[in-house]
């Protein structure tokens, strides 16, 4: 056991110091921030400089004191009267925005001209002064047809369906719940089929060095190969635990901080909101939505939903790196060879990534309950279904079968390990693996 | 007594006998050679040693005890390949095999020091072992064989790949291990090695040993009662009946005898006949004949 101990202490701690390892672990979270606020940035570009735009209002809709047009965008707008031409070569304003008079008050279209030398605008700048006049209009109509502002507003009613339970006992979930679900759901699934692929291939491939570098022979000479497939399963496995754990810390705290820096408040989203659907949406109501959502991901029980997924990331990593140590004992230099090796164990993880985005649509399907019971899948699916509340039972009796099969696969590898680690220039098959599980020791 | 008892050990593979009851003992503090061509059975047999891999049949008995999981700090066992952690730094490396032996860390501290002042290597202590020469590789290889003071040492082709000045070096650390009492088995094929260094041996082929003993007495087995004259004057051109003749130049003669007492009164008859006589030698096989000889024959008789 000591000596089981000093191996997962090299195994870990041989990576922790690597440089690689500490800045993969650091600057992973913050590449992806700075990937989300770059994106961000970039889909609400609005050009640098400042544009004074000269507005010719015909309709009047706009208003006459205040302009019914934000500045912003590096847009600015300025009410002025007379026709286009008098301001085509004006050298204060960069644009026109022509209001043309609106002739058909039944019609639904209105065309609005804007004069530039420039190139196209943004989608963004566009959508928001089309919004913004399609507001006017809206406001002006009403006024016109006499409709009454707030009873046209309770017109528009927004839908929830709400689950309702049919027998005592079941769960009552709410639609933002469900949504939520998902996303936890979802990124869970994703991190499992990460953390199986990335660590189990960091394992896979450190026998394989082991192997082929031959300190392999003068390790089993001091320690049986079993506790020498076991010490890196588990030493990697550690390892993959303090990554994932750094990265659950400082992905959140980076990212508030970069919420903060970079002012993405609830006006802002509101304002998008707004540009996206062409509609009205209260800021109050952003806010409450907002409020939802949180208490929604403070309500999970995260008490039951973090050491299941550890149990479920132990179990999924422990069995897929332990079919890929021995995969990984039985490869030589021939890269082709290794490939079709890996394969048919990379497949089974793939699969299990595909039924997890099917699972969080649904997650009391049938395929979700059978799949979380197949070992091979349940690492990837289940993590994905807690944030819905499976039931208990369901849970404890996949837990019980992964937790078999991680002792069982656990066993089949050594077996094959063994043999392989010490088995050289000899081409293997799946057929001659088969024959080693069988060799005596 | 004998350090090491192998007992009739047979081990299969799959549809191949690597090792075919395999019979022989090491006296303890020698040095002994584990010959054999390629494919023999020798790294198969080591690895049932080292307990690397188990036995199908037979015995193994290390220091008066059957084989267990007590043994591994009692062997050192550098395998033919070399190999080390590449991105480890040398002494956390020796200490990490040191460790896996069972030794304490002080004690294997004491001993890492120990070994970096004898080679003079101190300076290499904080290096990657990536960043070394191939012979101080070999260096480094060789002290975590040997750092737990094992009772057994066991040699795979420990020469091959080493420039003569390292060579000699490990020559010189194999005795003086064997000085201190440790016993040492060298697996190789280089027979003039064996000859030179090695006081036992023993011979395996196509997994079964052909041949065992002391090296002087292997040798003596095999001679053919081949004497060498070297002399100054006339020899008399027939030789007696009970002695036949070799091969001849000036001044040399070589002849056989089919009874060593009679090549005794041969060269009481020269002398009496008045030939000044220079050298007097009975050649012995060198180990290499005996071993080209013998696995020869088995090969003819398969």
């Amino acid at each position: 056991m000591e000596k089981l101990w000093l191996i997962i202490k090299r195994e870990y701690l041989s990576r922790v110091v690597k440089k690689s390892f500490i800045l993969t672990t650091l600057l992973t979270p913050l590449a992806i921030v700075l990937f989300m606020v770059v994106a961000g940035f970039i889909m609400n570009y609005d050009g640098a400089e400042q544009r004074n735009v000269a507005v010719i209002d015909t309709t009047g809709i706009l208003g006459t004191d205040s302009l019914g047009l934000k500045n912003n965008k590096g847009l600015n707008f300025e009410k002025v009267s007379g026709s286009v031409d008098d301001y085509k070569t004006s050298e204060k304003y960069d644009a026109i925005l022509e209001l043309p008079p609106i002739k058909d008050l039944m019609s639904k279209e209105y065309e609005v001209k804007y004069y530039s030398s420039e190139g196209i605008l943004g989608t963004g700048v566009i959508e928001r002064i089309e919004g913004d006049i399609e507001k006017n209009i809206y406001n002006y109509k009403s006024k016109v047809f006499g409709f009454n502002k707030d009873s046209l507003n309770s017109l528009k009613t927004s839908v929830g369906l709400e689950r309702e339970t049919l027998k005592e006992g079941d769960e009552k979930v709410s639609s933002t719940a469900s949504i939520i679900a998902t996303g936890i759901g979802g990124a869970m699934g994703f991190i499992m089929y990460f953390a199986v692929f990335m660590y189990g291939m960091m394992v896979m491939k450190s026998v394989t060095e082991e192997k082929t570098n031959r300190i392999v022979e003068i390790m089993v000479s001091s320690v049986k190969p079993f506790y020498l497939m076991m010490g890196k399963i588990l030493g990697v496995g550690l390892v993959g635990l303090t990554q994932v754990a750094i990265w659950g810390i400082l992905i959140p705290i980076i990212g508030t901080i970069a919420m903060y820096t970079f002012g993405m408040d609830a006006q802002e989203i509101q304002e998008s909101q707004n540009q996206m659907s062409g509609m009205e949406v209260d800021a109050k109501e952003i806010e409450s939505k907002m409020i939802q959502v949180m208490a929604e991901i403070k309500s999970q029980n995260w008490l039951l939903i973090i050491p299941l997924f550890i149990v479920y990331f132990l179990g999924g990593y422990m069995m897929y790196s332990s079919l890929f140590a021995a995969v990984g004992s039985a490869m030589g230099d021939d890269a082709s060879e290794n490939s079709s090796l890996t394969l048919p164990i990379s497949l089974p993880v793939i699969i299990a990534f595909y039924i997890m985005f099917a699972v969080v649509q649904n997650p009391n399907s049938s395929l979700a309950t059978w799949s979380s019971m197949v070992p091979f899948f349940s690492p990837i699916v289940m993590p994905a279904r807690l944030a819905f509340g499976p039931p208990w039972w369901e849970i404890a009796l996949s837990v019980a079968i992964l937790i078999a099969s991680v002792i069982f696969f656990i066993w089949l590898s050594g077996r094959i390990y063994r043999v392989g680690i010490l088995m050289y220039g000899k081409k293997v098959t799946f057929k001659e693996l088969g024959k080693w599980l069988f060799y005596k020791e | 007594m004998n350090i090491l008892e192998i007992n009739n050990v047979h081990k299969q593979y799959a549809n191949h006998k690597a090792v075919n009851g395999v019979t022989f003992s090491v006296p303890e503090g020698c040095i002994f050679g584990l010959l054999g061509p390629n494919g023999a059975g020798k790294t198969s047999l080591i690895r049932i040693i080292t307990g690397i891999t188990k036995a199908d049949q037979g015995d193994v008995i290390l220091d008066g005890g059957k084989l267990d999981a007590r043994h591994p700090s009692k062997i050192g066992y550098m395998p033919e390949e070399r190999g080390l952690y590449k991105k480890m730094k040398v002494a956390e490396h020796l200490m990490y095999l040191a460790r896996l032996k069972g030794m304490s860390k002080p004690d294997a501290s004491n001993a890492i020091n120990h070994w970096m002042e004898k080679f003079d290597i101190n300076t290499w202590r904080n290096k990657k072992v990536e960043e070394l020469s191939k012979g101080m590789q070999q260096k480094i290889q060789f002290i975590s064989t040997v750092i737990h003071q094992p009772r057994v040492l066991i040699l795979d082709e420990p020469f091959s790949g080493l420039d003569p000045i390292n060579a000699n070096l490990m020559k010189d650390e194999i005795y003086e291990l064997k000085s201190k009492g440790t016993s040492i088995i060298l697996s190789t094929h280089r027979m003039e090695q064996v000859e030179e260094i090695c006081e036992y041996m023993v011979l395996i082929n196509q997994g079964e040993n052909v041949l065992d003993g002391s090296v002087t007495e292997v040798k003596n087995r095999f001679k053919e009662n081949l004497f060498k004259i070297k002399y100054k004057g006339d020899l008399p051109d027939s030789l007696p009946n009970n002695i036949k003749e070799i091969s001849r130049k000036s001044g040399e003669i070589v002849i056989q005898v089919q009874d060593e007492k009679d090549s005794n009164s041969y060269l009481d008859s020269l002398i009496r006949k008045g030939i000044y006589i220079q050298l007097f030698e009975e050649i012995l096989p060198s180990v290499n004949e005996i071993f080209i000889n013998v696995v020869g024959e088995t090969k003819a008789a398969v």
